[in-house]
């Protein structure tokens, strides 16, 4: 997550600060920043008036993707956003599942539609509110209840974790200040908030007992974090207790609570899903392990990987093992899915290959990346095997906003690295690249499994490529391939949305949709939506639409010196039709799951698709028209993909 | 001020209502208008019907074209039935419902038929609305 646009003051302590940069007034609600969506326009006409009079701050927007946009160009320029189901250019749900996972703002809905089937839908897409049309103003004059709702989770965990301590006293102030004052701060915020005062602390040289060095989670300190709370009892395990039991000198308190408000969102989300991947778990484990160990230390060398990445990966890796020794394999997975916001790349699905074998290959891949993890995470996904991708993506699927904000919240906090905050959050989020794999802020917060989704989505783009690579180039990965891959996972994801989802869309989302729907059946549409946004994110020069994910071989291919996350959507770009064929065995033959592909389209899509035009706006008039042409291609290739989908996991 | 035109602009909203043209939204959009929009209810009244023209027209092409496609009708009214409830208009909405019911049933004729009533009611309360803006307008001045 980037750090907050706003000027948040740590050290004041005052919780009226925190708004001073927003310039938020202090009466809350007054000037909730609302966005609202619809495309009836009369509708919006009346929503916009009625929110005027209830004293909040409207925006208004006719369609989902340019609201998409909107939210990603202001990060942290809403509180809360509105949205109608049925809307032409994008289903609401999805526009739903985007901003839960990239913004972790709260998302309501709204139609003319009582039905329960959709109110249900709306539901566990993570809405927190479903209005019925037609909307009255009593309706809209408690939706601050949601914004307040949201970042009363994040303190309420802090909380428990008892972080509060000398140095972190400044947060309980912010606590009551914040809900009564920072409305207008979004939980992302919040999280933001907290993470930048853990920050704040390292660089200050807090000499306050919170000062926590960056904490990356090995295997090894994951597994005593798992035996510690299976002593305890998950529900007794407070960081407290927890720390005292894993002694480990240098470890905080605060350390231990963001991780266990991870983990338990993992378990949590394990209890939905069938454990029957627990064994791919496992062998996940491994590879994450065998990341931990190799990757983080290059990836921190290059700095190209956010710390939290590594921690992530790192704690994702631990948790794998730990599982396999608690036999809980699910849990583990989704919290690597947690864990791996960073670095969605990384496949935890991947089977149980040897650790040395994961680590050799991340290694490689490592080798001459000067950016994000991403290779690293093709390796790693590469290697493994198909394996709970599906699993991943269907815990992950299940949480969106909320677990995502709390996941961001938490991941914040423990682990920011200090390298990349800002750019870790940009890029990994918003790049779609090969898959959306850079997510950071965004992945964190929507929650691991949202992440993980993405990550398997779009890793299945990127292991296509990565296969490939790694067969022949070893640090490179083949243009070729990166675009057929790309192209193919983009396939008629692609085509529909590459024109309305490429701004905002985000090889995250589809990832995520993925699994739900690999679970449920679902159509597979919403990879369209990532294929957008990451290469919106790059034509707007955000860096934070962009997306570190693209593997930095292919950036070094494409000789893109500048920003890399552009560069990496861009550059990937050589989605021949001919390669998808290639690319389409490889995958097929290396990750059935992530036959998937749809999510992962639309990240490499994108990367393939643009040669190496560094102009936005040409590169958008490029993938859009070789999402048309490759339509065709794609499609076929897409259900080809489907039917992967029947391979057993 | 006219008090007798006063009233019976009053006189006229309460037929409106009475009659079942309109409903409680109409009070909610009533209730919108101040200072700055005092005008409100007809700006969105007009853009309603601006705006619902071309859902109409793609109802009626669906209707002569494709007049089994029950669910992409069901879906068009769904649609314009949304946005007939946001102004309020009861009666508009009450044709919508029956005409998902014929789509639901698969009754192509009746959903024809309803249609027709359908846009009877839209020219209706747009006659009445419009009679009763330049009533109040009148009323006002």
């Amino acid at each position: 997550m980037s750090m907050p646009s706003c000027s948040v003051s740590y050290n004041s302590g005052d919780g009226a600060s925190w708004n001073s940069g927003d310039g938020v007034s202090d009466q809350f609600p007054v000037g909730l920043r609302v966005l609202v969506v619809d495309d009836d326009p009369t509708c919006l006409m009346i929503l916009e008036k009625m929110l005027r009079n209830c004293l909040y701050q409207v925006t208004k927007c006719n369609r989902a993707e340019i609201a998409l946009s909107l939210l990603r160009e202001r990060k942290n320029g809403f509180d809360i956003v509105l949205s109608d189901v049925h809307m032409p250019d994008m289903d609401g749900f999805k526009l739903l599942e985007h901003v839960g996972l990239e913004m972790d703002l709260p998302v309501i809905m709204m139609s003319a539609d009582d039905s329960k089937q959709v109110v249900m839908k709306g539901v566990t897409h993570g809405a927190c509110d479903y209005l019925i049309k037609p909307v009255r103003i009593e309706a809209l004059r408690n939706i601050w209840q949601h914004v307040v709702r949201k970042r009363k989770d994040v303190w309420k965990d802090f909380e428990q974790s008892e972080i509060i301590e000398d140095g972190e006293r400044k947060q309980k102030p912010l606590e009551d200040t914040d809900f009564s004052s920072s409305a207008n701060e979004g939980s992302c915020r919040n999280s933001k908030r907290q993470k930048e005062e853990d920050e704040a602390e390292e660089d200050r040289d807090d000499t306050s007992t919170l000062k926590k060095p960056r904490v990356v989670w090995s295997v090894e300190l994951h597994q005593q974090f798992v035996a510690a709370v299976n002593q305890l009892g998950i529900d007794k395990a407070v960081p407290k207790k927890i720390l005292d039991l894993m002694n480990v000198p240098g470890l905080s308190r605060e350390n231990v609570a963001s991780h266990l408000q991870k983990y338990r969102l993992y378990l949590k989300r394990l209890s939905a899903v069938s454990p029957h991947h627990s064994g791919l778990n496992n062998s996940f484990v491994d590879s994450i392990s065998s990341l931990n160990g190799l990757d983080l230390q290059a990836l921190a060398a290059t700095g190209q990987l956010p710390a939290q990445s590594i921690a992530t990966l790192q704690a994702a890796a631990a948790l794998g093992r730990t599982s396999t020794k608690s036999g809980i394999s699910i849990p583990f997975v989704d919290q690597r899915n947690l864990f791996s916001f960073e670095t969605p790349r990384l496949r935890f699905g991947e089977g149980p290959q040897p650790q040395t074998s994961n680590n050799n290959k991340q290694i490689n891949l490592l080798h001459g990346i000067p950016t994000t993890m991403e290779p690293r995470q093709l390796a790693v996904l590469h290697q493994s095997q198909p394996r709970p991708q599906i699993l991943m993506n269907a815990q992950a699927t299940s949480h969106g906003s909320q677990s995502s904000s709390s996941l961001s919240q938490l991941s914040q906090p423990q682990s920011r690295p200090q390298i990349l905050n800002d750019a870790n959050g940009n890029h990994l989020s918003k790049g779609m690249g090969s898959g959306g794999f850079a997510r950071n802020e965004e992945v964190e917060k929507n929650a691991g499994a949202a992440v993980y989704n993405r990550v398997s989505q779009p890793t299945s783009m990127v292991d296509f490529s990565i296969p490939q690579k790694a067969d022949f180039l070893g640090n490179n990965f083949p243009l070729g391939n990166n675009s057929g891959v790309s192209s193919i996972t983009s396939k008629g994801v692609l085509q529909q949305e590459v024109n309305s989802e490429m701004k905002g869309s985000r090889g995250f989302i589809p990832s995520y949709d993925i699994f739900n729907e690999l679970h449920q059946q679902r159509s597979h549409d919403w990879e369209i939506g990532n294929v957008g946004p990451s290469f919106d994110a790059s034509r707007r020069g955000n860096r934070q639409g962009n997306i570190n994910v693209p593997p930095s071989i292919l950036v070094q291919q494409q000789r893109f010196s500048s920003c890399q996350n552009d560069v990496m959507n861009r550059n990937t770009s050589v989605g021949n039709s001919p390669n998808l064929g290639q690319l389409r065995d490889t995958l097929l033959m290396n990750n059935p799951q992530i036959v998937k592909a749809e999510n992962l389209p639309a990240a490499s899509f994108q990367n393939t698709i643009f040669p190496e035009q560094f102009n936005q706006e040409d590169l958008m008039s490029a993938l859009l028209e070789q999402q048309e042409g490759i339509g065709p291609v794609m499609n076929d290739f897409a259900f080809d993909g489907y039917s992967l989908d029947n391979l057993p996991i | 001020m006219d008090r007798n035109l006063q009233r019976q602009v009053a006189n006229m909203r309460k037929s409106l209502f009475d009659q079942g043209y309109l409903d409680e939204q109409f009070i909610q959009l009533e209730d919108l208008r101040d200072d700055a929009n005092p005008n409100f209810v007809e700006e969105i009244v007009t853009l309603f019907y601006t705006d619902s023209a071309k859902l109409i027209r793609n109802i009626e092409n669906a209707l002569e074209n494709n007049p089994s496609d029950f669910e992409r009708l069901d879906d068009y009214m769904q649609q314009f039935k949304g946005r007939s409830s946001s102004i309020g208009a009861k009666k508009v909405k009450t044709e919508c419902s029956q005409f998902r019911e014929y789509c639901k049933a698969g009754n192509a004729e009746g959903c024809i038929r309803t249609f027709q009533q359908l846009k009877q009611e839209l020219a209706t309360l747009r006659r009445k609305l419009e009679t009763y803006f330049e009533m109040a307008r009148q009323a006002n001045t």
